[in-house]
Parts: structure tokens; sequence; C-alpha cells
């Protein structure tokens, strides 16, 4: 802490040592000039000092740029059989080996996780969005809202989540849309009350401050108020929470998809590559571990982002 | 401490009624009972189907004829099976009580341990193994876990066994049970001992830079009673309510852990009555389920007030 500019001006004494101690000297050396630093400043030399989330955010781009660019990418077509070759282990040609019928590994992961990773990032984007709107008017108008959102939230915490999911879907199941979409918009049906829950709380506090009672009095409008003066306040914990429900909503559709609810045959996911897997115990354990290794890893990289995130926005951080 | 238990108890009575009835109303819009009758040539069959089992009855009333029967311990009927569906949830309710109760204990044990010695001994090398293994178990989807664990105890090592609890019509709770219940424990917990034991290392953390523990220090209290009895005591507390609300994670994760490792419980049977749409198993598994969640928050609730005894007066 005392690397930043002390603003306070006397550094407080360590307990114990006796304060007329200190030799004169000391006092008269001049406090170092305070820097002044923008609040991105602040949070992003908070945020770097965090290595393992700068190096779990690297490696979550390239996963991403790997993926969805896998056209370019993977050394081998989607879905390019090698009937004759069959299934081999990791070997100079297929670095993950290739399955039953020949496919290489490493493509079919490559664009199994453009499955994965687009439900992840579209989750967390629809959850966010809608958890924060609702969240605010609950804890901004309270009242009404805010029960049916509370009541609402509770009656969510006593059924298991995955089986709701699995019902959901089968709910879906005759709808038009593709399947991805069904699947994205029911996790994110699920997943938006618990930033709701957190945005409220955020609300709650802040609307009693000064700055929201002085916003009123000169005639903002609700909106605004909530729009403009709230919402930015509550901007980090919406960061880290809506980075930490890409995790989350990855290892919930590999479940899904584990089980047979999520994402189907012939379409690919992390999820189903492992259920297809199932069973390969003695031989050709490299179709269990990798698909594994890969949700092991994404989920790994966003959580250490979403730490970074979240120690990058507390100002009282310890570090 | 009675009329507290008493007051709690009755407090869960309508928010199971209105929680059943909204579990009950979604599974009659997603199943149709009579779906597999629509392919009858007879168009009346499946209209007399449908008013023999009362569904051209508004929902409420349906809801009501259920809940009669449910208080009398009848379900209804598989449409699967014709089988009566209190008699498939009795049958995998033995199982599935095993595996919940032994998983949460485990569960709760190890992350207790684990957090007080990571706090103990904050930034000790083992409190950074412990951190980092979280992190691991925290992102490792369980099924993936218990795929590997299959692999690595059971087919590799055969020391373990992955089908069943027990071998045969074997019924006995011995070496061979043991050796069962390993990895379903371990694919059901793997998860929860990583989140409970962050969450008791954060609080136990919490508890001891309290005032009160300086105190103790300072009257002489020895090392020992002070983390046992002064920070670990409310250091529970937090962590209590955070295991009542994951208990529903634990009935989710038995549908992976049964399904997995062929166990015939509430997770399978779930699991099967989806992939068939039998309509009456998943609703009544639903309640039984939600009204379970409920008792063990209950019970959590009740500890609670062991552990905080400002509780007990309010």
């Amino acid at each position: 802490m005392r690397t930043e500019g002390n603003i306070g001006g006397v550094e407080p004494s360590p307990l114990g040592s006796p304060v007329g101690a200190e030799p004169m000297s000391t006092l008269s050396i001049a406090e170092p000039e305070p820097v002044p630093r923008s609040q991105w400043q602040l949070f992003r030399r908070r945020f770097l000092r965090h290595r393992l989330a700068v190096a779990g955010g690297l490696v979550l781009i390239l996963l991403i740029v790997v993926c969805f660019g896998a056209k370019y990418f993977a050394f081998y077509d989607k879905n390019q059989q090698n009937l004759l070759l069959g299934p081999t282990s990791p070997s100079k040609e297929h670095w993950m080996g290739t399955d039953e019928i020949g496919r290489d590994t490493m493509t079919e992961i490559l664009y199994a996780g453009q499955i994965s990773l687009k439900i992840g990032l579209a989750v967390a984007l629809v959850s966010t969005v809608v958890g924060t709107v609702i969240g605010a008017m609950a804890g901004y108008f309270g009242r009404f809202m805010d029960q049916l959102l509370m009541r609402f939230t509770d009656l969510f915490l006593v059924v298991p989540a995955i089986a709701v999911l699995a019902i959901a879907i089968k709910f879906f199941h005759d709808t038009p849309f593709d399947q991805t979409t069904v699947i994205i918009f029911v996790l994110a049906g699920l997943g938006w009350m618990y930033i709701a829950r957190v945005v409220r709380g955020q609300v709650l506090s802040l609307k009693e401050k000064e700055f929201v009672e002085a916003a009123r009095a000169s005639g903002a409008s609700s909106a605004r108020i909530i729009f403009r003066h709230i919402l930015p306040n509550c901007i980090g914990p919406i960061l880290v929470n809506a980075t930490l429900s890409i995790a989350a909503a990855i290892v919930t559709e590999s479940t899904l998809s584990f089980l047979g609810f999520g994402v189907q045959p012939p379409a690919t996911s992390w999820g189903n590559m492992l259920s297809a897997a199932e069973g390969n115990y003695n031989q050709n354990t490299h179709l269990l571990y990798f698909p594994g290794i890969m949700i092991l890893l994404t989920v790994l990289c966003v959580n250490f982002f979403g730490d970074g995130l979240r120690d990058g926005f507390d100002p009282q951080a310890k570090h | 401490m009675l009329t507290y238990a008493a007051r709690r108890v009755l407090y869960s009575i309508p928010v199971i009624l209105v929680a059943s009835f909204l579990l009950f109303a979604a599974v009659r819009a997603t199943f149709d009972p009579t779906a597999r009758l629509a392919q009858s040539r007879d168009p009346q069959v499946q209209q007399r189907e449908r008013e023999r089992l009362g569904l051209t009855d508004p929902i409420l009333v349906q809801y009501g004829d259920w809940l009669k029967g449910a208080v009398h311990g009848d379900l209804g009927q598989s449409s699967a099976s014709r089988e009566d569906v209190s008699a498939m949830i009795s049958r995998s309710m033995g199982n599935t009580l095993q595996l919940i109760v032994i998983g949460a204990l485990v569960s709760a044990v190890i992350a207790i341990g684990i957090g007080v010695y990571s706090a103990v001994r904050q930034y000790s090398a083992l409190d950074y193994v412990f951190t980092g293994l979280s992190y691991i178990g925290v992102a490792m989807p369980p099924f993936w876990f218990g795929l590997l664990a299959i692999e690595f105890f059971v087919v590799q090592h055969r020391w373990l066994l992955s089908v069943g609890l027990h071998t045969g019509d074997s019924t006995s709770f011995d070496l061979d049970y043991v050796k069962h219940l390993v990895l379903p424990v371990a694919t059901l917990c793997v998860q929860i001992i990583a989140s409970w034991s962050r969450y008791e290392r954060a609080s136990m953390l919490d508890a001891l830079s309290a005032d009160y523990v300086r105190t103790a220090r300072a009257k002489g209290v020895p090392r020992r009673k002070v983390i046992l009895k002064h920070a670990l005591r409310n250091a529970l507390i937090p962590f209590v309510t955070v295991v009542a609300l994951d208990f529903g994670a634990l009935f989710g994760g038995l549908i992976i852990t049964e399904n997995i490792f062929a166990i015939g419980g509430m997770g399978r049977l779930f699991y099967n009555a989806i992939l068939v749409g039998d309509v009456y198993v998943v609703q009544a598994w639903m309640i039984i389920v939600a009204v379970f969640i409920i008792m063990f928050n209950l019970l959590a609730d009740l500890i609670y007030g062991v552990l905080d005894p400002r509780i007990r007066l309010s």
C-alpha cells in the first residue's frame, strides 16, 4: 500500500514501536508528491499485479481466437474421417490423437469449443443484462418488485438447478428455435437471478447516498438516476459476476450435454464429446482426457480473470 | 428452542405448498402423460384417457386431487411402467439417502478441516496446496472427475468398484460396500468440498482476527482452545448457511453421480423419467426433493440456533 502516494501524510507507526523515538531526520524528508491517477489507471495497476489473472485472460483470448478461427487454425477439416487409421494415441500428425473413425481429436475439440464458448459467453451476457436491470429496479423501487424478485429466487433454492434446466430444455424442445439458442435462453433464464440479487444489494446501499439525493433534488428522472448515477458505481461487482457466470454456464452446459439433455449430436460440445468417450477406459483414454482438460482450462482461466477483476475494483485489496 | 423449531416448521408449510404447485404446473406444461396415445388410430382414445386421468380439469383442481392422493401416499402411476410412483420412490430413496447423508458429512468434515488448517497456518506451503486444489476442484466438472476416477481406481488399478453400491444381492455394510461407496461419494463431493473449504477458510480468518479472539489470547487461554472454541464456533455460523444453500446442488449432483456409477437411486429415477417423459414420476420427484431440501434447510437453521445463542431469543 505504501508504494502508492500516501495522501494522509504521515505513515502510521507500526504497533508497539514508540512514536517519539523516531529520529527527526525521517520526518524532515519531503513526502513524495502524490501522483494523480484516474480510476482506470488505478484499476489497471491493481489488475496487472495479479499475474494469474493476466495469464488467465491471455489464455482465454487465445482459446476464443483459436476455437472461433478453427477454420484457419485446425490442421484437418471438420468431420474429416480416416476409417483406415481408426483410433490412435497422440502423435506428431495428430497432437491429441484420433477417434474411432479416424477424426483428428484436436480439430473436433476446436469446433466443439465454438459451441461451448458461445453458450458460456452468451449466457453470461444475457443473464448479466437481465439480472442488472431487474436487480436495479428491485433495489431502487423496492416494495412489490423487490418482494417478487426475492420470493422468485427463494423458490429456485428448493429445487436442483440441473433438474429444472433439463425440464425447461424439454419444454422448448418442439419450438422452432435451434438447440443452441434454447440452451442459451434456458441457462440465462435461471442465471440472471444471482446477478440480480448482487445488484439489488448494491443499489439498496447506493440509493441512500448523497449524490443520488442531489440528482433527485435537481429533478433527474428515476431512469436517469438508475442508469447514469447508480449503475456506473456497481460496475465492479457486475463485471466480476458476469465473468464468473461464464464459467458456471460452461460447466452446466457440459454437464447437461454429458447427460444427454444439452447439445445433441451431430453438433458437438466438450460435454457431449465426453459423453461419447465414456467407456473408453482401457484404450483411447486420450478421448476421455482432452475435452475435459479444455473445460478445466477454460473455467480456471475465467475464474483467475474474475479474481483479478475483483482485486482490481476493490480499493482495499491486499497485495 | 422447541418453539423456535415449531415456528420454523410452520413457516415452511406455505413455501412447500406454493413451490409444489408451481412445480406441478411446470411439469404438466412440459409433459403430456397421454403423448404415446397420439399415434393411435382411434382419435377418441387419447381424449378418453385424458378424461380418465382428470387432465381436462383446471390445473388447480388437478393439483388439489394430486395433493389429496399424495397425502394418502398415492402419487399416481408411472406412465411408462404402470408401477406405483410411491413404490418406485421409496425403493430409490434408500440408496440416495446413504449417498446424501454420507456425502454431506464427509464434505463438511473435510472442508472444515482444510479451512481451519489453512486459516491457522495462512500462507504455509500446505495452505497454497489446498488453495490450488480448490481452484481445480471448483473448475472441474464433477462428471469428468467421476470418469477419470473410474479410469484410474477401477480400470487401471482395480482398487475400488464402480457399479452400484453392493456386489450381487448383498445388503450388508462391509468392505465391499465401502469399496463401492468411495468413488460415488467423492464424485458427489469434490466440487462442494472445494468451495466449502474456501468459505470456511475465509470465515475462520475473519474470526481469528476478531477482538474476542485477541481478548481470549490475552487472558492466556490455551491456543487449542482459542482456535476450537472461540474462533471455530463463530466461523461455523456463516459456514452452516452456505451448507444449507448447497443442499439443492447436492441433489442435482446425484443425477450425475448415480448415472455414472449405475446406482438405483433418486437421481437415476429422475434421469430415466425425463428420458421417457414419465410425468407422474418427474412431478412426484420434484416435489419430494423440494420437501427434502426444505427439511435439510430447517435442520441447518436449527444447528444455526445452537451455534448462535442470539438467535434462540428471537
